[in-house]
Protein backbone atom coordinates (compact mmCIF):
# COMPACT_ATOMS: atom_id res chain seq x y z
CA UNK A 1 0.00 0.00 0.00
CA UNK A 2 1.50 3.46 -0.40
CA UNK A 3 1.73 5.83 1.76
CA UNK A 4 -0.09 9.37 0.87
CA UNK A 5 1.10 11.29 4.05
CA UNK A 6 4.84 12.76 3.62
CA UNK A 7 4.92 13.53 7.33
CA UNK A 8 5.77 10.71 10.12
CA UNK A 9 3.16 9.35 11.84
CA UNK A 10 4.15 9.85 15.46
CA UNK A 11 3.11 13.69 14.75
CA UNK A 12 -0.17 12.87 13.96
CA UNK A 13 -1.05 9.13 15.52
CA UNK A 14 -2.78 7.89 18.42
CA UNK A 15 0.24 6.14 20.61
CA UNK A 16 -0.89 2.39 20.88
CA UNK A 17 0.45 -0.55 21.92
CA UNK A 18 -0.49 -2.75 19.61
CA UNK A 19 0.82 -5.84 20.91
CA UNK A 20 0.72 -9.27 22.29
CA UNK A 21 0.41 -9.81 26.26
CA UNK A 22 -0.29 -13.83 27.84
CA UNK A 23 -0.75 -14.57 31.50
CA UNK A 24 -1.07 -17.83 32.76
CA UNK A 25 -1.57 -19.95 36.17
CA UNK A 26 0.30 -22.67 37.83
CA UNK A 27 -0.27 -24.49 40.90
CA UNK A 28 1.46 -22.15 43.34
CA UNK A 29 1.68 -18.59 41.11
CA UNK A 30 1.67 -17.45 37.72
CA UNK A 31 3.52 -16.05 34.67
CA UNK A 32 2.81 -13.14 32.78
CA UNK A 33 4.26 -11.88 29.54
CA UNK A 34 4.58 -9.26 27.17
CA UNK A 35 6.51 -8.17 24.13
CA UNK A 36 7.80 -4.19 23.90
CA UNK A 37 6.67 -2.58 20.98
CA UNK A 38 4.67 0.87 20.95
CA UNK A 39 3.64 2.24 18.09
CA UNK A 40 2.13 4.94 16.34
CA UNK A 41 0.50 4.48 13.27
CA UNK A 42 3.48 2.96 10.96
CA UNK A 43 6.55 4.57 13.51
CA UNK A 44 7.39 2.54 16.47
CA UNK A 45 7.82 5.26 19.10
CA UNK A 46 9.23 3.11 22.15
CA UNK A 47 10.82 -0.48 20.95
CA UNK A 48 11.80 -1.40 24.56
CA UNK A 49 8.47 -1.04 26.80
CA UNK A 50 7.83 -2.99 29.69
CA UNK A 51 4.14 -3.41 29.47
CA UNK A 52 3.88 -5.90 32.68
CA UNK A 53 2.76 -3.17 35.63
CA UNK A 54 3.08 -3.20 39.27
CA UNK A 55 0.19 -3.31 40.83
CA UNK A 56 0.96 -4.99 44.14
CA UNK A 57 4.11 -6.77 45.49
CA UNK A 58 2.39 -10.50 43.76
CA UNK A 59 0.15 -8.62 41.67
CA UNK A 60 0.99 -7.71 38.51
CA UNK A 61 -1.22 -6.44 35.10
CA UNK A 62 -0.31 -6.35 31.19
CA UNK A 63 -1.53 -3.48 29.49
CA UNK A 64 -3.02 -3.19 25.71
CA UNK A 65 -4.28 -1.00 23.58
CA UNK A 66 -3.87 2.60 23.89
CA UNK A 67 -0.80 3.58 25.73
CA UNK A 68 -2.01 6.10 27.71
CA UNK A 69 -5.27 4.60 28.46
CA UNK A 70 -3.55 1.78 29.48
CA UNK A 71 -1.02 3.72 31.58
CA UNK A 72 -3.71 5.70 33.66
CA UNK A 73 -5.68 2.64 34.35
CA UNK A 74 -2.82 0.85 35.66
CA UNK A 75 -1.65 4.23 38.04
CA UNK A 76 -4.90 4.72 39.27
CA UNK A 77 -5.27 0.90 40.67
CA UNK A 78 -1.65 0.50 42.19
CA UNK A 79 -3.20 3.75 44.33
CA UNK A 80 -6.34 2.47 45.30
CA UNK A 81 -4.74 -1.10 45.63
CA UNK A 82 -2.40 1.03 48.29
CA UNK A 83 -5.25 2.22 50.04
CA UNK A 84 -7.46 -0.71 50.01
CA UNK A 85 -4.36 -3.44 51.53
CA UNK A 86 -3.58 -0.74 54.62
CA UNK A 87 -7.69 -0.73 55.18
CA UNK A 88 -7.81 -4.42 55.29
CA UNK A 89 -4.03 -4.53 57.31
CA UNK A 90 -2.63 -7.36 54.96
CA UNK A 91 -1.94 -7.94 51.00
CA UNK A 92 -4.59 -7.96 48.34
CA UNK A 93 -6.49 -10.27 46.96
CA UNK A 94 -5.54 -10.44 42.90
CA UNK A 95 -9.56 -10.40 42.35
CA UNK A 96 -9.84 -7.20 44.58
CA UNK A 97 -7.18 -5.83 42.09
CA UNK A 98 -9.17 -7.14 38.87
CA UNK A 99 -12.48 -6.08 40.05
CA UNK A 100 -10.77 -2.31 40.56
CA UNK A 101 -9.69 -2.43 37.03
CA UNK A 102 -12.93 -3.44 36.04
CA UNK A 103 -14.97 -0.95 37.71
CA UNK A 104 -12.73 1.71 35.49
CA UNK A 105 -13.26 -0.36 32.21
CA UNK A 106 -16.54 -0.51 32.51
CA UNK A 107 -17.66 3.09 34.18
CA UNK A 108 -15.46 4.83 31.18
CA UNK A 109 -16.05 1.96 28.56
CA UNK A 110 -17.39 4.72 25.87
CA UNK A 111 -13.92 7.01 26.42
CA UNK A 112 -11.18 4.18 27.12
CA UNK A 113 -9.92 1.24 24.47
CA UNK A 114 -7.87 -0.69 26.89
CA UNK A 115 -7.42 -3.80 28.03
CA UNK A 116 -5.41 -5.10 30.73
CA UNK A 117 -4.76 -9.11 31.94
CA UNK A 118 -4.70 -8.66 35.38
CA UNK A 119 -2.77 -11.85 37.25
CA UNK A 120 -0.79 -12.62 40.89
CA UNK A 121 -0.77 -14.50 43.79
CA UNK A 122 -2.30 -14.28 47.10
CA UNK A 123 -2.68 -16.89 49.54
CA UNK A 124 -6.56 -17.34 49.55
CA UNK A 125 -6.84 -18.20 45.68
CA UNK A 126 -3.10 -19.17 44.93
CA UNK A 127 -2.27 -18.02 41.52
CA UNK A 128 -4.81 -16.31 39.23
CA UNK A 129 -5.68 -14.31 35.76
CA UNK A 130 -8.41 -12.47 35.05
CA UNK A 131 -9.54 -10.79 31.84
CA UNK A 132 -11.01 -7.20 32.24
CA UNK A 133 -12.01 -6.76 28.37
CA UNK A 134 -14.79 -4.01 27.50
CA UNK A 135 -15.84 -4.10 31.53
CA UNK A 136 -16.10 -7.62 31.99
CA UNK A 137 -14.37 -9.72 34.68
CA UNK A 138 -13.64 -13.62 34.03
CA UNK A 139 -11.08 -15.72 35.99
CA UNK A 140 -9.24 -18.03 33.09
CA UNK A 141 -6.46 -20.79 33.50
CA UNK A 142 -4.67 -18.78 31.12
CA UNK A 143 -5.46 -15.45 28.64
CA UNK A 144 -3.80 -13.64 25.42
CA UNK A 145 -4.21 -10.24 24.43
CA UNK A 146 -3.70 -7.36 22.37
CA UNK A 147 -3.56 -7.27 18.42
CA UNK A 148 -0.73 -10.32 18.05
CA UNK A 149 -3.11 -12.43 20.02
CA UNK A 150 -4.98 -13.17 16.87
CA UNK A 151 -1.84 -15.42 15.15
CA UNK A 152 -1.61 -17.40 18.55
CA UNK A 153 -4.97 -18.67 19.08
CA UNK A 154 -4.76 -21.70 17.41
CA UNK A 155 -0.64 -22.30 19.16
CA UNK A 156 -2.65 -21.67 22.96
CA UNK A 157 -5.48 -24.27 21.92
CA UNK A 158 -3.46 -26.92 20.98
CA UNK A 159 -0.17 -26.55 23.41
CA UNK A 160 -2.33 -25.56 27.14
CA UNK A 161 -2.28 -28.26 28.76
CA UNK A 162 -3.96 -28.43 32.95
CA UNK A 163 -1.03 -28.62 35.64
CA UNK A 164 2.27 -27.55 33.91
CA UNK A 165 5.11 -26.73 35.64
CA UNK A 166 6.44 -23.33 36.30
CA UNK A 167 9.12 -23.94 33.90
CA UNK A 168 7.03 -25.26 31.40
CA UNK A 169 4.62 -22.62 31.59
CA UNK A 170 7.82 -19.84 30.70
CA UNK A 171 8.46 -21.63 28.28
CA UNK A 172 5.02 -21.61 26.97
CA UNK A 173 4.53 -18.21 27.11
CA UNK A 174 8.55 -17.37 25.95
CA UNK A 175 7.42 -19.25 22.55
CA UNK A 176 3.73 -17.79 22.22
CA UNK A 177 5.07 -14.38 22.17
CA UNK A 178 7.65 -15.07 19.92
CA UNK A 179 4.89 -16.47 17.42
CA UNK A 180 3.44 -13.77 17.75
CA UNK A 181 6.00 -11.24 17.31
CA UNK A 182 7.33 -12.73 14.37
CA UNK A 183 3.90 -12.02 12.62
CA UNK A 184 2.45 -9.21 14.05
CA UNK A 185 3.34 -5.84 12.85
CA UNK A 186 2.34 -4.09 16.26
CA UNK A 187 4.25 -6.52 18.20
CA UNK A 188 8.16 -6.56 18.31
CA UNK A 189 11.18 -6.17 20.43
CA UNK A 190 12.10 -7.95 23.55
CA UNK A 191 10.30 -10.37 25.41
CA UNK A 192 9.18 -9.55 29.21
CA UNK A 193 8.55 -12.13 31.94
CA UNK A 194 7.33 -11.83 35.50
CA UNK A 195 6.70 -15.18 37.34
CA UNK A 196 4.71 -14.70 40.61
CA UNK A 197 4.71 -17.07 43.45
CA UNK A 198 4.80 -17.12 47.45
CA UNK A 199 7.54 -15.80 47.42
CA UNK A 200 7.42 -12.97 45.17
CA UNK A 201 8.16 -11.84 41.63
CA UNK A 202 10.53 -12.57 39.48
CA UNK A 203 11.29 -9.82 36.29
CA UNK A 204 12.88 -11.39 33.46
CA UNK A 205 13.87 -9.96 29.96
CA UNK A 206 14.82 -12.02 26.77
CA UNK A 207 16.26 -10.38 24.18
CA UNK A 208 15.39 -10.48 20.81
CA UNK A 209 18.09 -13.20 19.31
CA UNK A 210 17.86 -14.98 22.28
CA UNK A 211 13.73 -15.67 21.50
CA UNK A 212 13.27 -19.07 20.11
CA UNK A 213 12.71 -19.44 16.49
CA UNK A 214 10.80 -21.84 14.21
CA UNK A 215 10.67 -23.25 10.90
CA UNK A 216 10.61 -20.49 8.62
CA UNK A 217 13.25 -18.04 11.03
CA UNK B 1 -5.55 -6.94 7.60
CA UNK B 2 -6.26 -8.28 4.04
CA UNK B 3 -8.36 -10.75 4.50
CA UNK B 4 -10.71 -8.98 6.98
CA UNK B 5 -10.88 -6.26 4.98
CA UNK B 6 -11.72 -9.01 2.02
CA UNK B 7 -15.02 -10.62 4.13
CA UNK B 8 -16.19 -7.41 5.47
CA UNK B 9 -16.76 -5.42 1.92
CA UNK B 10 -17.64 -8.63 0.15
CA UNK B 11 -21.39 -8.34 -0.55
CA UNK B 12 -23.30 -11.90 -1.17
CA UNK B 13 -21.97 -15.01 -0.48
CA UNK B 14 -18.76 -15.17 1.09
CA UNK B 15 -16.62 -18.17 1.79
CA UNK B 16 -15.41 -16.66 5.35
CA UNK B 17 -12.91 -19.65 5.44
CA UNK B 18 -9.91 -21.66 6.56
CA UNK B 19 -8.24 -23.17 3.48
CA UNK B 20 -4.17 -24.38 3.89
CA UNK B 21 -1.62 -26.54 1.94
CA UNK B 22 0.67 -28.46 3.34
CA UNK B 23 3.57 -30.26 1.15
CA UNK B 24 5.15 -33.64 2.84
CA UNK B 25 7.37 -36.30 1.10
CA UNK B 26 6.11 -37.48 -1.87
CA UNK B 27 2.72 -35.44 -1.81
CA UNK B 28 0.76 -32.52 -0.59
CA UNK B 29 -2.27 -32.12 1.21
CA UNK B 30 -5.17 -29.81 0.47
CA UNK B 31 -7.48 -29.00 3.32
CA UNK B 32 -10.20 -26.76 4.11
CA UNK B 33 -13.14 -26.39 6.09
CA UNK B 34 -17.13 -26.77 4.66
CA UNK B 35 -19.33 -23.23 5.91
CA UNK B 36 -20.13 -20.35 3.15
CA UNK B 37 -21.60 -17.36 4.94
CA UNK B 38 -23.36 -14.39 4.35
CA UNK B 39 -22.27 -11.51 5.71
CA UNK B 40 -20.92 -13.31 8.70
CA UNK B 41 -23.98 -13.69 10.57
CA UNK B 42 -26.01 -16.48 8.60
CA UNK B 43 -24.67 -19.99 7.35
CA UNK B 44 -25.81 -20.13 3.57
CA UNK B 45 -24.55 -24.06 3.30
CA UNK B 46 -22.67 -26.15 5.80
CA UNK B 47 -21.51 -28.61 3.63
CA UNK B 48 -19.92 -26.75 0.35
CA UNK B 49 -16.83 -27.84 -1.13
CA UNK B 50 -14.06 -25.43 -1.66
CA UNK B 51 -11.47 -27.57 -3.14
CA UNK B 52 -11.78 -27.67 -6.67
CA UNK B 53 -10.33 -30.29 -9.11
CA UNK B 54 -8.41 -28.03 -11.94
CA UNK B 55 -7.09 -31.44 -12.92
CA UNK B 56 -6.13 -35.10 -12.36
CA UNK B 57 -3.18 -33.99 -9.70
CA UNK B 58 -4.11 -30.45 -9.67
CA UNK B 59 -6.03 -28.55 -6.97
CA UNK B 60 -7.13 -25.38 -6.30
CA UNK B 61 -9.07 -23.62 -2.90
CA UNK B 62 -11.31 -20.92 -2.64
CA UNK B 63 -11.31 -17.87 -0.04
CA UNK B 64 -13.18 -15.12 -0.94
CA UNK B 65 -16.26 -14.34 -2.48
CA UNK B 66 -17.62 -17.10 -3.89
CA UNK B 67 -19.09 -15.83 -6.74
CA UNK B 68 -16.28 -14.60 -8.16
CA UNK B 69 -14.29 -17.53 -7.18
CA UNK B 70 -16.10 -20.04 -8.98
CA UNK B 71 -16.45 -17.86 -12.04
CA UNK B 72 -12.53 -17.93 -11.84
CA UNK B 73 -12.06 -21.81 -11.40
CA UNK B 74 -14.09 -22.32 -14.31
CA UNK B 75 -12.15 -20.36 -16.51
CA UNK B 76 -9.53 -21.48 -14.93
CA UNK B 77 -10.19 -25.71 -15.25
CA UNK B 78 -10.88 -24.93 -19.24
CA UNK B 79 -7.63 -23.15 -20.10
CA UNK B 80 -5.58 -25.31 -18.34
CA UNK B 81 -7.39 -28.81 -19.91
CA UNK B 82 -6.47 -26.76 -23.24
CA UNK B 83 -3.02 -26.29 -22.45
CA UNK B 84 -2.64 -30.00 -21.45
CA UNK B 85 -4.36 -31.24 -24.68
CA UNK B 86 -2.11 -29.08 -27.00
CA UNK B 87 1.14 -29.88 -24.47
CA UNK B 88 0.04 -33.53 -24.89
CA UNK B 89 1.14 -33.97 -21.24
CA UNK B 90 0.08 -33.65 -17.54
CA UNK B 91 0.23 -29.66 -17.13
CA UNK B 92 2.72 -28.63 -14.55
CA UNK B 93 1.19 -27.07 -10.86
CA UNK B 94 3.04 -24.09 -11.69
CA UNK B 95 1.20 -23.83 -15.34
CA UNK B 96 -2.27 -24.01 -13.30
CA UNK B 97 -1.57 -21.31 -10.40
CA UNK B 98 -0.12 -18.93 -13.30
CA UNK B 99 -3.40 -19.34 -15.28
CA UNK B 100 -4.91 -18.47 -12.21
CA UNK B 101 -2.78 -15.82 -11.42
CA UNK B 102 -3.10 -14.03 -15.20
CA UNK B 103 -7.06 -13.93 -14.57
CA UNK B 104 -6.56 -12.50 -10.82
CA UNK B 105 -4.10 -10.11 -11.81
CA UNK B 106 -6.44 -9.02 -14.89
CA UNK B 107 -9.44 -8.28 -13.47
CA UNK B 108 -7.90 -7.27 -10.05
CA UNK B 109 -10.79 -4.09 -9.92
CA UNK B 110 -13.84 -6.59 -10.08
CA UNK B 111 -12.40 -9.67 -8.52
CA UNK B 112 -12.37 -10.60 -4.45
CA UNK B 113 -11.05 -14.29 -4.14
CA UNK B 114 -7.80 -15.37 -3.22
CA UNK B 115 -6.93 -19.03 -3.98
CA UNK B 116 -4.18 -21.85 -3.07
CA UNK B 117 -3.14 -24.03 -6.01
CA UNK B 118 -1.56 -27.24 -5.16
CA UNK B 119 -0.72 -30.54 -6.78
CA UNK B 120 2.07 -32.98 -8.21
CA UNK B 121 3.49 -32.86 -11.30
CA UNK B 122 6.37 -34.77 -12.91
CA UNK B 123 9.19 -32.00 -13.04
CA UNK B 124 8.74 -30.78 -9.48
CA UNK B 125 7.28 -33.00 -7.48
CA UNK B 126 4.41 -31.52 -5.08
CA UNK B 127 4.09 -28.09 -4.78
CA UNK B 128 2.35 -25.82 -3.57
CA UNK B 129 1.26 -22.04 -4.66
CA UNK B 130 -0.63 -19.05 -3.17
CA UNK B 131 -2.33 -16.29 -5.67
CA UNK B 132 -2.63 -13.51 -3.29
CA UNK B 133 -6.12 -11.43 -3.56
CA UNK B 134 -4.11 -8.81 -6.56
CA UNK B 135 -3.13 -11.11 -8.11
CA UNK B 136 0.79 -12.02 -6.66
CA UNK B 137 1.99 -15.68 -7.01
CA UNK B 138 4.44 -17.14 -4.89
CA UNK B 139 5.52 -20.64 -3.85
CA UNK B 140 5.90 -22.04 -0.40
CA UNK B 141 6.24 -25.28 1.05
CA UNK B 142 2.94 -25.00 2.99
CA UNK B 143 0.38 -22.03 3.27
CA UNK B 144 -2.70 -20.95 4.85
CA UNK B 145 -5.58 -19.14 3.80
CA UNK B 146 -9.11 -16.86 4.62
CA UNK B 147 -10.38 -15.56 7.63
CA UNK B 148 -9.65 -18.53 9.89
CA UNK B 149 -6.01 -18.66 9.39
CA UNK B 150 -5.17 -15.37 11.10
CA UNK B 151 -5.45 -17.91 14.27
CA UNK B 152 -3.80 -20.61 13.00
CA UNK B 153 -0.64 -18.66 12.57
CA UNK B 154 1.42 -19.05 15.47
CA UNK B 155 0.33 -23.12 15.52
CA UNK B 156 1.29 -23.43 11.69
CA UNK B 157 4.98 -21.57 12.16
CA UNK B 158 5.82 -23.90 15.27
CA UNK B 159 4.31 -27.08 14.16
CA UNK B 160 5.18 -27.52 10.28
CA UNK B 161 8.55 -29.34 9.55
CA UNK B 162 9.82 -30.56 6.40
CA UNK B 163 9.42 -33.58 4.58
CA UNK B 164 7.00 -35.08 7.33
CA UNK B 165 5.53 -38.44 6.50
CA UNK B 166 1.74 -38.43 5.19
CA UNK B 167 -0.15 -39.20 8.67
CA UNK B 168 2.32 -36.66 10.46
CA UNK B 169 0.76 -34.35 7.34
CA UNK B 170 -2.47 -35.50 7.66
CA UNK B 171 -2.55 -34.53 11.59
CA UNK B 172 -0.99 -31.06 11.50
CA UNK B 173 -3.73 -30.32 8.51
CA UNK B 174 -6.49 -31.81 10.17
CA UNK B 175 -4.98 -30.26 13.70
CA UNK B 176 -4.92 -26.76 12.22
CA UNK B 177 -8.04 -26.84 10.30
CA UNK B 178 -9.73 -27.87 14.00
CA UNK B 179 -8.25 -25.11 15.85
CA UNK B 180 -8.90 -22.49 13.52
CA UNK B 181 -12.81 -23.46 12.93
CA UNK B 182 -12.92 -23.50 17.04
CA UNK B 183 -12.15 -20.02 17.13
CA UNK B 184 -13.13 -18.28 13.39
CA UNK B 185 -17.27 -18.15 13.75
CA UNK B 186 -17.32 -18.23 9.69
CA UNK B 187 -15.42 -21.65 9.42
CA UNK B 188 -17.19 -24.54 10.39
CA UNK B 189 -18.77 -27.66 9.49
CA UNK B 190 -16.86 -30.29 8.49
CA UNK B 191 -12.79 -30.41 7.49
CA UNK B 192 -12.83 -31.83 3.74
CA UNK B 193 -8.81 -33.34 3.06
CA UNK B 194 -7.06 -33.83 -0.32
CA UNK B 195 -4.17 -36.25 -0.59
CA UNK B 196 -2.15 -35.64 -4.34
CA UNK B 197 0.63 -38.01 -4.50
CA UNK B 198 1.96 -39.48 -7.90
CA UNK B 199 -0.02 -42.52 -7.33
CA UNK B 200 -3.54 -40.53 -7.56
CA UNK B 201 -5.70 -38.66 -5.26
CA UNK B 202 -7.70 -39.70 -1.99
CA UNK B 203 -10.28 -37.45 -0.50
CA UNK B 204 -11.00 -37.54 3.47
CA UNK B 205 -13.57 -36.44 5.12
CA UNK B 206 -13.55 -35.42 8.41
CA UNK B 207 -17.40 -34.70 10.32
CA UNK B 208 -17.51 -32.09 12.89
CA UNK B 209 -17.51 -34.62 15.81
CA UNK B 210 -14.69 -36.10 15.01
CA UNK B 211 -12.44 -33.35 14.67
CA UNK B 212 -9.88 -33.48 17.30
CA UNK B 213 -10.59 -31.79 20.25
CA UNK B 214 -8.61 -29.46 22.93
CA UNK B 215 -7.87 -28.80 25.97
CA UNK B 216 -11.30 -26.65 26.70
CA UNK B 217 -13.44 -28.44 24.46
Amino acid sequence: MLEESSEPGWLSEEVKTGTTIIAIEFDGGVVLGSDSRVSAGETVVNRVMNKLSLLHDKIYCALSGSAADAQTIAEMVNYQLDVHSIEVGEDPQVRSAATLVKNISYKYKEELSAHLIVAGWDKRGGGQVYVTLNGLLSRQPFAVGGSGSSYVYGFVDAEYRKAMSKEDCQQFVVNTLSLAMSRDGSSGGVAYLVTIDEKGAEEKCILGNELPTFYDQ
Amino acid sequence: MERHLMDSKIKGVSTGTTILAVTFNGGVIIGSDSRASIGGYYVSSKTINKLIQVHDRIFCCIAGSLADAQAVTKAAKFQISFHSIQMESPPLVKAAASVLKELCYNNKEELQAGFITAGWDRKKGPQVYTVALGGMLLSQPFTIGGSGSTYIYGYADAKYKPDMSKEECLQFATNALALAMGRDNVSGGVAHLVVITEEGVEHVVIPGDKLPKFHDE
